[in-house]
């Protein structure tokens, strides 16, 4: 048992809490960066100007922009003082001489009016000396053009135990990438203070990191910069990495106009200009025994970067660490690359690479399962992890029973088997429409793979009234960390959520934060609240010990009231216990600090035990696929979903559902289309709009849609118990896909492998359909030649092939 | 003429700053009502939905949710609006964002107040009706057809394709539908439902000048037509969700504008003996709501048609005026074998929409005329089906469109009309399959020779959207699943 995990009687954690600014949500009074911007006056809008050519060298003459009436200034590479630099790994110019992709911003105009900037950027002459690119990953393969550190994860010998197996398939596995459309666009605001200071107001996820590349873009120590983050209107590891150079536009137009700027890229702008989920590309071979157990995996993932690094390196080193998924591989080879391509820069998207290896096993069981002659639900549930066991990379898996625990109770609880023989009844009647269901299942590991990130901070202040603020260093984006700290923080006071106020977060309240990314917000963040609240519930309970004439250690602090153990006449409230010891000259204030203990990583060998713990997850789902179009419709799903014991039931479920439906949207709806062609247009996005990149709307919604928390979870290794929540249950979303798989072998003989295109868009069903029936027909004229003795092999073995779209 | 001013939230505002292409959203933000969010621009989030009073019937008023994004704000010019901070504020939750608040509908926020405002749409539709009077009253759609239907509303009556426009990121969708669910009648005392007793505010004829374009609304169509006779360059607009996105989206800023959707007679709906004729300016919803399943056909289209809150917009006029091939009207109208009424200064003219379209966004519609009305003549054909296949079943764009209307007599086909979009570079009549169909008995060696015509049709090409093999097989597709519809209703009517 951990102090860390232990809950006082009556928590606040653990409570159905509504959003904290959900009021202000529904009313529109909540403010989001460009809103704020709006109120201002005299304010700059900022408008790029982007190449339209995917690789060149450019000359640019800015002089036609200052004839266009309100254009003020036009920012270029000669304005900075600092240095010209986006990223961390130093190979993002922000102002590039060389464009990189179609798209690329290359200058900035500052105009009095979203219209004047437009039309001054629209002035504005590049010439471009075209330079050879590269689009897709197969190109960046063949032409070897590679960025980054390559890494292997390695166990045992893979290359002789897949020799050795009885079973031996092999393929190539490709899939794209995601755009994360949050609804809110990038937005940055920046105004120099009367003290020469930038504040800016930032749509990021990574505040200090904001910060440090306003300043060195600036030329100017950290302590000159204030970043806040009020809300965003969705994040999703999009706001990560992606917010920092066009915050430092702002401070620069801000800096050289001495007017307050604002920059909000519109879709077509983010979604050209941004980076997004990266699309890899897969070739595997595994071993098999005959009765499904893997024997040996090796495989090459080969990551599409785009541009530059950004955070490719960490998120490649998460899928290498994923491809395990709830799987016991005794031999595993994977060597990871990351291809250098002349598109936008891939960045964090929830999941972080896991959803990209966990895509790597799913397929591979999906595929193999038929050509085994094994239920593909049995041949998942016999290879999980067994206690004791260890992942590829060398960690123990920790609660490794509650996978099949999980596994058994969903299976139970959705009625799988009776409807599995449904769904083969309703396919034995229906030649036109096949449904399936499968069940998978998530094991994901939780902690920055970066050792230093997993540290945080909080500063909680109780005034003489009672009230109390707090502040921490993670941001909000929709998943509720903000409510679950309140939760935390009125826990650990004794208090009532209404007595808990939260500020907004911003670098001089807190520094040196983490970016609120990898599931990490409540689990850090929490634990530095809860740990400054504790610093002042321990000082205030040693005042409230004399009040109540007991012992400090038997003071208890609950539903806002301070009472000793044995003294039944007394009850304090908290606010004349914070009037009491603000007059005994006792601190009220605290800065909480929190590290997770126990990691520890090598990132040359890939060896070591980087996660605190892992979250375990299963989903079940049904679709309907009509052999017509291809087109399908996810009737069902059921989820039993760990997140230790929940510190907010209803923002857990919420994630959950959230997480599940973008995951079907990545893997079944979404499709990034870019030209590949050596036309003028090579390298552009051509689905860069709403009405063309297509994310879930109602109608992607499952009819029936069954979320459970899995019960009893206590985490020791996290605040009061819990589990992270945000990225695990994505990968729920890959039941859907196997459903589908499902589904269209109905459609073709027994014992065939499905190969089904990614996403899995209608098009790309109806021909692995067309597939399927294809080899009906063709058994079917095989059994009837070989009835008439002509022809008697019914052909080789099917290799599978890339599933290219 | 009378300053331009809007009544937002129960105020009065005059169009200050705006210019003649200032979207209602950019000029709703700039006044300070930021709850109204720009999240694609071009009517496909919702996140800037608000409501608008329309005229209703009997002479009362509708409140009718649509993308601010999309609608020039000098089009509301004497118009009453609400937005997302008129509904109710944070001390004072209206009943939708109460139910959404509470039920975990937000996440983010960000989308939020769009929502809300489609939310409340659908809440004071004065045909909302709870479950029981609801069940099963669609008479012709086919095998998933019908379950969509009845998953698509709540035990309220709540009509789950008001949310078709508006996107969510974050929550999944499940909550948000659970608080429309949950939604009960509007409360006496509740301003906004008393507000459709009376008249919605009459059109405003409107000259507005400024930012080097000009909007205007004349006040009848013999002034428009007058107009746009001596304006040959006047760019005619009725719901705007067409231009509003060139608007945002490509920068277009035409000289000069002509709303035209205020106008009475490009507003009507008739049903006569031998044609229906339907006002090129009304709303989608409002000729769905009119029409009530009288045009099958039609009525299949509606809920495909991207979302209600382009629907309570978007017109045939504007669907077809644009010359688009990927419109999902003319497939279905083409089947039907409609006919446009096109007005100028000099008269009307008639014209069959198959005869309408000349090249790509290329019509016979001359500068100086207007599309008034769209007629449908009678009696309609036995056999309908509007096939429309896209990436996403609500609100895409499609990537093949088929209109198919057909008469069979004692099993034969006598007569066929299909139409096509998506295929060429404007919608087409799929002449040669009708000639497969026409005379031949509807079986499935019929069926199946005409699908191979079908993918013949049209020239249809590969984009983002759909591959040309995909779009072929997909005509052929189509005909085949009408055939094995037709086929499971006889067996249905037989058992």
């Amino acid at each position: 048992m951990s102090a860390l995990a232990d809950r006082p009687a009556n928590p606040v954690v653990g409570r159905r809490a509504a959003h904290e600014s959900a009021a202000l949500h529904v009313t529109g009074a909540a403010m989001y960066t460009d809103d704020v911007a709006g109120l201002s006056t005299g304010v700059l809008t900022a408008w790029p100007v982007q190449s339209t050519n995917a690789h060149a060298r450019v000359t640019i003459d800015v002089a036609p922009a200052y004839d266009v009436p309100g254009v003020v200034r036009v920012l270029t590479a000669d304005d900075v003082p600092g240095l010209n630099d986006a990223g961390i790994k130093h190979d993002e110019p922000l102002f590039p001489s060389e464009a990189m992709f179609y798209g690329h911003a290359l200058v900035w105009v500052l105009g009095d009016s979203p219209e004047s900037a437009r039309l001054g950027a629209e002035a504005v002459k590049v010439e471009y000396e075209p330079l050879p690119s590269i689009i897709t990953v197969r190109e960046a393969i063949d032409a070897r053009s590679f960025q980054g550190i390559a890494r292997t994860v390695e166990r045992g010998d893979a290359a002789t135990a897949i020799a050795e197996a009885d079973r031996v398939f092999e393929g190539v596995t490709e899939f794209g990438g995601q755009e994360h459309f949050y609804l809110e666009t990038q937005a940055s605001f920046a105004v120099r203070d009367s003290e020469g200071q930038y504040f800016i107001q930032c749509s990021t996820q990574h505040p200090s990191e904001t910060q440090e590349i306003v300043a060195h873009v600036l030329g100017i120590p950290s302590n000159e910069v204030t970043v806040q983050q009020l809300r965003m209107g969705g994040g999703f590891g999009g706001k990560e990495m992606q917010p920092h150079g066009l915050a430092a536009i702002a401070a620069l137009g801000a800096k050289l106009t001495g007017r307050p700027v604002r920059l909000r890229l519109n879709r077509t702008q983010d979604l050209t200009m941004t980076g997004k989920r990266h699309p890899f590309h897969i070739t595997w071979k595994v071993g098999v025994s005959a009765d499904g157990y893997l024997q040996g995996l090796d495989a090459t993932l080969t990551a599409d970067g785009g541009w530059s690094l950004d955070l490719s390196e960490p998120v490649l080193g998460r899928a290498l660490c994923h491809l395990d998924n709830a799987y016991w591989i005794p031999n595993v080879h994977a060597h990871g690359r990351i291809a250098k391509t002349n598109k936008t820069s891939n960045t964090a998207f929830r999941g972080f690479g896991g959803p990209q290896g966990v895509f790597l096993i799913e397929d591979v069981l999906g595929r193999i399962a038929p050509e085994l002659g094994i239920d593909p639900t049995v041949l998942r549930e016999q290879n999980f992890y067994v206690q004791g066991q260890s992942t590829p990379y060398g960690q123990l898996v920790k609660d490794a029973e509650r996978m099949p625990l999980i596994w058994s109770q969903l299976k139970g609880e959705c009625d799988f088997d009776a409807r599995s023989a449904e769904v083969a009844a309703f396919n034995a009647e229906h030649d036109d429409v096949k449904r399936g269901l499968a069940i998978t299942p998530i094991k994901f590991g939780i902690s920055f793979n970066f050792a230093a990130f997993n540290q945080a901070g909080a500063l909680v202040h109780v005034y003489k009234d009672g009230s109390v603020l707090i502040n921490h260093g993670g941001t909000e984006m929709g998943q509720g960390l903000h409510t679950k700290m309140l939760q935390v923080a009125a826990t650990a006071l004794g208090l009532e959520l209404h007595q808990v106020r939260l500020a907004p977060t911003r670098t001089d309240k807190v520094p040196n934060t983490s970016a609120t990314a990898a599931s990490s917000g409540s689990d850090l963040n929490g634990g530095a609240v809860k740990n400054a609240c504790e610093q002042i519930r321990e000082r205030m309970a040693k005042v409230a010990g004399r009040l109540l004439d007991v012992d400090e250690r038997d003071v208890r602090f609950e539903g806002g009231y301070v009472t000793g153990l044995g003294n039944r006449d007394l009850r304090l409230s908290f606010a004349e216990v914070a009037e009491a010891a603000y007059l005994q000259r006792v601190q009220l204030w605290a800065a909480g600090y929190y590290r997770t203990e126990g990691l520890h990583w090598n990132p040359d060998l890939m060896q070591g035990s980087p996660f605190k713990y892992f979250s375990y997850g299963a989903a079940a789902t049904e679709v309907e696929v009509d052999g017509f179009t291809g087109a399908y419709r996810v009737r069902r799903v059921d989820i039993i979903h760990d997140v230790g014991d929940s510190l907010s039931p209803m923002l857990d479920i919420g994630q959950v559902e959230g997480a599940y439906v973008q995951g079907v949207g990545w893997l079944t709806l979404e499709e990034l289309r870019w030209d590949e062609t050596d036309g003028p247009g090579r390298g552009r996005l051509l689905t860069q709009s709403a009405s063309t990149y297509k994310l879930p709307s109602f109608s992607e919604m499952p009819e029936e849609f069954n979320v459970r928390l899995f019960e009893n979870a206590r985490e020791d290794g996290a605040v009061y118990g819990s589990k992270a929540v945000g990225e695990p249950p994505l990968m729920l979303a890959f039941s859907a896909r196997e459903a589908i798989r499902t589904a269209v072998g109905a459609f073709g003989p027994a014992g065939r492998g499905v190969v089904l295109g990614s996403p899995a868009t209608p098009e790309a069903v109806y021909w692995a359909v067309e597939a399927a029936r294809a080899e009906a027909s063709a058994e079917l004229d095989a059994s009837e030649q070989s009835r008439t003795g002509v022809g008697a092999d019914a052909g080789p073995e099917p290799a599978f092939a890339g599933a290219d779209s | 003429m009378d300053e331009i001013a809007i009544t937002v939230n129960g105020l009065r505002r005059p169009l200050e700053g705006a210019t003649a292409h200032t979207t209602a959203l950019d000029w709703l933000r700039d006044t300070g009502l930021t709850g109204s969010k720009e999240g694609c621009a071009e009517g496909e989030c919702g996140a800037c939905a608000m409501l608008v009073a329309t005229p209703g019937t009997d002479g009362g008023t509708e409140w009718t949710a649509v993308n601010a994004c999309l609608v020039p704000v000098a089009a509301l010019n004497g118009q009453e609006v609400v937005t997302a901070e008129g509904l109710g504020s944070p001390e004072s939750l209206h009943p939708v964002q109460e139910k959404l608040a509470e039920a975990g509908g937000s996440q983010c926020g960000y989308c939020t107040p769009g929502f809300a405002c489609s939310m409340a749409g659908e809440y004071y539709r004065a045909d909302r009706v709870p479950a029981p009077a609801h069940a099963h009253d669609v008479v012709d759609e086919h095998d998933e057809g019908c379950l969509v239907h009845d998953a698509e509303h709540g035990p309220n009556g709540f009509d789950l394709h008001a949310l078709s426009g508006n996107l969510c990121r974050c929550t999944g969708y499940r909550p948000i539908r659970d608080a429309a669910y949950e939604l009960g009648m509007p409360e006496p005392g509740d301003e906004l439902a008393a507000r459709r007793d009376r008249p919605a505010p009459a059109a405003v004829p409107t000259d507005f000048t400024a930012g080097g374009g000009r909007f205007v609304r004349p006040a009848t169509l013999d002034e428009t037509l007058r107009l746009i006779r001596d304006e040959p360059s006047a760019l005619l607009v009725a719901g705007s969700t067409d231009l509003g996105v060139e608007v945002n989206l490509r920068g277009r800023r035409a000289p000069l504008v002509v709303a035209v959707e205020q106008l009475d007679e490009l507003r009507t709906l008739s049903v006569g003996d031998d044609v229906i004729e339907i006002g090129a300016a009304l709303p989608l919803t409002e000729v769905e709501r009119r029409l009530d399943g009288r045009v099958p056909l039609l009525a299949q289209l509606f809920p495909q048609f991207a979302s209600r809150l382009i629907r309570n917009r978007g017109t045939f006029g504007g669907n077809l005026g644009t010359g688009s091939p990927i419109g999902d009207t003319p497939p279905a109208l083409l089947a039907l074998g409609a006919r446009l009424v096109l007005a100028s200064a000099d008269g009307e003219r008639e014209v069959e929409l198959a005869d309408y379209f000349t090249g790509y966004r290329q019509t016979i519609r001359r500068p100086d005329e207007l599309i008034r009305a769209v007629r449908i003549p009678l009696p309609l054909a036995r056999v309908t089906a509007f096939n429309k296949i896209a990436k996403r079943r609500f609100d895409d764009i499609s990537s093949v469109a088929l209109g198919f209307a057909l008469d069979l007599e004692g099993g034969v086909v006598t007569n066929a009309r299909i139409g096509l979009g998506g295929v060429a570079a404007t919608p087409l009549r799929a002449y040669d399959t009708e000639a497969a169909l026409i005379g031949k008995a509807w079986n499935i060696a019929t069926v199946k020779a005409a699908s191979t015509v079908l993918q013949g049709e049209g020239t249809p090409m590969s984009d983002h959207r759909a591959s040309s093999d995909y779009r072929s097989l997909m005509l052929g597709s189509a005909l085949l699943k009408l055939y094995s519809t037709t086929i499971h209703d006889d067996k249905e009517v037989s058992a």
